[in-house]
């Protein structure tokens, strides 16, 4: 017992040594290298989308500092001290948005920042994209799984006061991926397929609900322009046509970079922003946007290593809801601009112009970091 | 019963995570791979589809006009250029608060408040985003300096040069020549949509109109990047245009000052032909205009002054003033009574100073109450005897008569390529029927006999008819371009020449209106007596207003505007022509004193060289023959 308990710590000993700077500063490696590459591809690509504006490159490089900077933060913090504090945090978020719904500035039609000036500026409902799972994870991993209906109906509450918050602003994609996220933390804790199937089979008349009572009309005729948009050619349907031309006319090698006709002379809209995966594939064709999409299946890949690697079950169930809330960014912003899905206000994961998005993404593989990298590794034995 | 207490198990939980995860796993590899299934559909499947959408999006296609042809005078003078003119133009989406800086421009150019609405109903209308809008043209050097100095003001705001159609001669070829203007509306419907995408200019009048064809030239075009908002930003491909064919014209411009010169501030009608070619040597309808304001759009208050004026400078007097030929017409009407046979140069006529038909009372007078006594045809012509004429006529009966003045070319359009020409009229029996319901009475054959009555002419069918006794016959239809780039223009209809049974007919007729200016008794004698060469002419009054039976025609009573218009044909030299020339003085009154010296004075000016003294190439011995008629 005791040689063995030696050689234990020995050999603990032995592998703290070795650890290293990385692994002492709480950083995962493959991710952050994984990142680092998608952030410079990013800047690539924003450089040509913006119109070679040094202006935007040298913003989002800063606000990918930032993010890095609360990754690494973050990744400090351990779990446990985490789930003590989601709860607060939770309420915090939803008040904010109380505020936000009450008294929140305009910005594009629709109010969702928090400003005082010179102090502060954001949107409350990026800080619940981590608070949401982390909330809906911290409830259930201290109840037994598969979660029972009561479980789920208290996190399915816990879920839908942001979520209904968040809509309201108005704000479709964020409010779904909200959603998702916390769908998310029930799907990986177990909930039972019939329910999921249950759940899926009453989308069709919640969708005919929405679509009376809930959707906006810009958001009715997003929809109505997915499913037809030459019926609009030079309206709403505009976006669509012209993000598929841009990425159809780049072919299988693209026009090379800063090349591209569709977005340098301005004919795709958001081309720095929401529709830059349509620059990406017009000028790097589709080997490029496979590449990238390969870099994103990798990060995927390693956020569900990380979940199923994580010791705790909060950590198992808030990783994998980042993971797979992640791969919805990816997808719907993908199958948006490509004409798979409706318009939705998605930006791409790192190659989207935006501060806040990045800051919030970044703060997300902080969590996962966090949740890799303080394992106790005698409790393993 | 109490509940059994659950314990947590970790090893169950654990696994309950991990296949959750490979569920999801599965799912994002589906998902993803759909994604590149769609990529694959849309960058290869369809990619002739987009790749020609995206193209489309691109490239535009810009149409060049062609720079219009220009035009000379016979010596390479130019008549019609083509100058860079200023415009100012502003592009809405540059100019900011566009509203505020049309009133800087206002408040730069000193202009009006009718300038400003003038301006903002321009920018007003339809165009594509980024067009600039063109709110003012002509900019003179002044304005362009001042908006130059206040360019920083003015954002958005651009001069912009293009090239206008320019008139240097201003009024002395605005009848024949005529100019271009917008093309409006209804020109829009008719013209090609493709050759015409550039060219916002258009033959109106003259030979601007006549040959349009050849002066356009072709429109060429450019391929040229834009982007989303419609702004050019590079040439793709250049299609260079075809410019317009030169025009040179028959006319001199000299002789037109001359012609004009002439007619001394008259109102009139000038026409000289080179006979031997049909060239239009000179073309003057007095007054005229300036051309150069019709072409960037002639101001309200301009045009109403042209329009309303009392003197008519827009009616071309030459092609559209259809006048009674008058005695002018005697020549030709003495050529047809000898082809035809009703008379012989021997034939003589007693004149009393008037003439009776059989069984009618009324009678037709003599110019000369007193009569001339005994004529024959070439007395007749020189003392323009009308009594002569109406016997002649009576004796031809109308239908000889209006085939043989047809063939002199009254009554139908002469010209090869002027614009809207007007026929004029020759009456027959067919005519006055369809016109009037009525028989042909004999008493309207005898004044057509002294060119009165239904018969009307303009100034350019007496000028070919005279040519055409200069030329024995001879049909070259009149014209104004000598050559379209090295060719001269085709006859594609001419006129049949005038074959008489015996040449020599020519001879009595010319000799007679030789003798107008040169014989003893001739009606023009005092002007052919200051001639350095011998002229052949006719004079002719055309009535304004008709005179009662049994009434004089007093001047003293008449108002000036309805005095008689004087009439004038020639050509000279008599054995030799080289020019024939028809003058209308309008309200002139008399065709010997006051249109006959204008004549006179436009020979002179193409006969004659510096020292008054007939130029060489003029001065060819005449025929022994035609001399000893002459005695």
């Amino acid at each position: 017992m005791n040689g063995n308990f030696d050689r234990t710590l020995s050999s603990e000993d032995v592998m703290r040594r070795r650890a290293s700077l990385l692994q002492r500063m709480h950083i995962d490696g493959q991710l952050l290298l994984l990142l680092l590459l998608l952030a410079a591809g990013g800047l690539f690509v924003l450089y040509s989308a913006s119109g070679k504006s040094w202006d935007m490159l040298i913003k989002q490089a800063v606000s990918f500092g930032v993010g890095l900077t609360a990754m690494i933060v973050i990744a400090q913090l351990e779990p446990r001290f985490m789930a003590r504090w989601v709860p607060l945090a939770y309420l915090v978020g939803v008040g904010l948005l109380v505020v936000v719904d009450v008294m929140g500035h305009d910005a594009k039609g629709a109010t969702r920042w928090i400003n005082i000036p010179g102090v502060i500026r954001f949107q409350p409902s990026e800080f619940m994209k981590i608070i949401m799972p982390a909330t809906i994870a911290w409830y259930l991993a201290k109840r037994n799984l598969p979660p029972r209906l009561k479980h789920i109906a208290i996190s399915l509450a816990l879920i839908g006061v942001p979520f209904v918050l968040i809509l309201k602003q108005p704000d479709l994609g964020t409010s779904l991926l909200i959603l998702a996220s916390g769908a998310f933390v029930l799907f990986i804790a177990g909930l039972r397929w019939r329910w999921i199937l249950g759940a899926a089979a009453a989308v069709v008349p919640i969708a005919v609900g929405m679509w009376f009572f809930v959707l906006k009309q810009y958001q009715k005729q997003r929809v109505l322009t997915f499913l037809d948009p030459e019926s609009d050619p030079l309206g709403t349907g505009w976006n669509i046509i012209q993000s598929k031309a841009a990425i159809g006319s780049g072919g299988v090698f693209g026009k090379g970079w800063l090349l591209g006709t569709q977005s340098h002379l301005d004919f795709l809209p958001e081309s720095h922003t929401d529709f830059i995966i349509a620059v990406l594939g017009e000028e790097f064709g589709l080997v490029g946007v496979c590449l990238l999409l390969l870099i994103y299946l990798l990060l995927i890949g390693r956020g569900l290593v990380v979940t199923v690697q994580a010791q705790t079950l909060f950590g198992k169930l808030l990783a994998g809801s980042l993971t797979m809330t992640f791969f919805v960014y990816v997808f719907v912003n993908i199958g948006m601009v490509s004409g798979l899905l409706p318009v939705v206000g998605v930006p791409l994961p790192f190659i989207s112009y935006g501060g806040t998005s990045l800051v919030t993404l970044l703060s997300g593989f902080g969590v996962l970091m966090s949740i890799h990298t303080h394992r106790k590794w005698i409790a393993q034995v | 019963m109490p509940q059994p207490i659950r314990l947590k198990d970790h090893e169950k939980d654990a696994r309950l995570v991990r296949s959750r995860v490979i569920a999801g796993a599965v799912v994002v590899v589906a998902l993803i791979l759909a994604l590149v299934a769609r990529l694959y559909y849309l960058q290869v499947i369809q990619y002739e589809y987009h790749s020609t959408l995206s193209e489309n999006n691109r490239v535009h296609v810009q149409p060049i006009p062609p720079t219009r042809g220009l035009i000379f005078d016979r010596n390479g003078v130019i008549i019609a250029d083509n100058r860079p003119s200023f415009s100012l133009t502003v592009t809405r989406e540059r100019a900011g608060d566009w509203e505020q800086v049309l009133d800087i421009i206002v408040e730069v150019l000193e202009l009006t408040p009718d300038d400003r609405a003038l301006f903002e109903k321009r920018m007003k209308q339809g165009r594509r985003p980024f067009e600039p809008v063109p709110v003012l043209f002509e900019l003179s050097e002044d304005q362009i300096a001042r908006i130059a100095v206040n360019q920083f003001r003015l954002p958005g705001v651009e001069v912009a040069a293009q090239l206008v159609r320019h008139y240097p001669q201003k009024e002395h070829f605005a009848h024949s020549v005529g100019y271009v203007g917008r093309i409006n509306e209804q020109e829009l419907k008719k013209l090609d949509p493709v050759d015409y995408s550039g060219t916002h200019h258009i033959g109106k009048t003259g030979i601007e109109r006549f040959y349009e064809d050849q002066l356009h030239g072709q429109v060429g075009y450019e391929e040229v990047e834009t982007n989303a908002r419609g702004r050019v930003l590079r040439v793709l491909k250049r299609t260079d245009p075809t410019p317009g064919k030169d025009l040179t014209l028959t006319l001199d411009l000299k002789l037109q000052e001359a012609a004009e010169a002439a007619l001394g501030g008259r109102r009139g009608a000038v026409v000289a032909i080179e006979p031997a070619t049909g060239d239009v040597l000179a073309m003057v309808s007095q007054p005229s205009f300036n051309p150069n304001l019709f072409v960037t759009g002639i101001s309200f208050k301009d045009y109403a002054e042209l329009r309303d004026s009392i003197d008519r400078p827009l009616y071309n007097r030459v092609l559209r003033g259809l006048y009674p030929p008058g005695s002018t017409i005697k020549p030709m009407v003495a050529v047809a009574g000898l082809d035809a046979g009703v008379v012989t140069p021997a034939t003589r006529v007693f004149d009393p100073g008037f003439y009776q038909l059989p069984n009618y009372d009324h009678k037709y007078r003599n110019w000369n109450r007193s009569g001339d006594g005994w004529v024959n045809l070439e007395m007749a012509i020189m003392r323009s005897n009308d009594t002569y004429f109406y016997d002649l006529a009576h004796k031809m009966g109308i239908d000889r008569l209006h085939d043989y003045l047809s063939r002199f070319g009254i009554g139908q359009r002469v010209s090869l390529d002027m614009f809207e020409e007007a026929e004029g009229l020759m009456p027959s029996r067919d005519w006055k029927r369809a016109r009037y319901r009525q028989a042909w009475y004999p008493g309207e054959t005898l004044i057509l006999g002294i060119g009165q009555g239904y018969m009307q002419a303009t100034p350019l069918q007496l000028a070919q008819a005279t040519a055409l006794m200069a030329n024995r016959g001879k049909w070259i239809r009149p014209h104004l371009a000598k050559s379209i780039e090295g060719k001269p223009p085709v006859d594609e209809n001419p006129m049949p020449d005038i074959v008489l049974r015996d040449p020599k007919f020519w001879d009595y007729a010319r000799n007679g209106m030789e003798m107008v200016l040169h014989g003893p008794r001739g009606t023009a004698r005092k002007v052919g007596d200051s001639a350095v060469y011998r002229i052949a002419g006719k004079s002719g009054t055309a009535q304004v207003v008709a005179i009662k039976q049994g009434e004089k025609y007093d001047r003293s009573k008449v108002q000036e505007r309805h005095r008689d218009h004087a009439l004038f044909i020639g050509f000279a030299p008599a054995e030799n022509p080289e020019i024939a020339v028809a003058v209308m003085v309008e309200n002139g009154e008399s065709g010997s004193g006051v249109a006959a010296p204008v004549v006179k004075q436009v020979m002179d000016a193409w006969l004659l060289d510096e020292n008054g003294q007939l130029k060489p190439e003029f001065a060819e011995p005449r025929p022994a023959e035609v001399l000893a008629h002459e005695r």
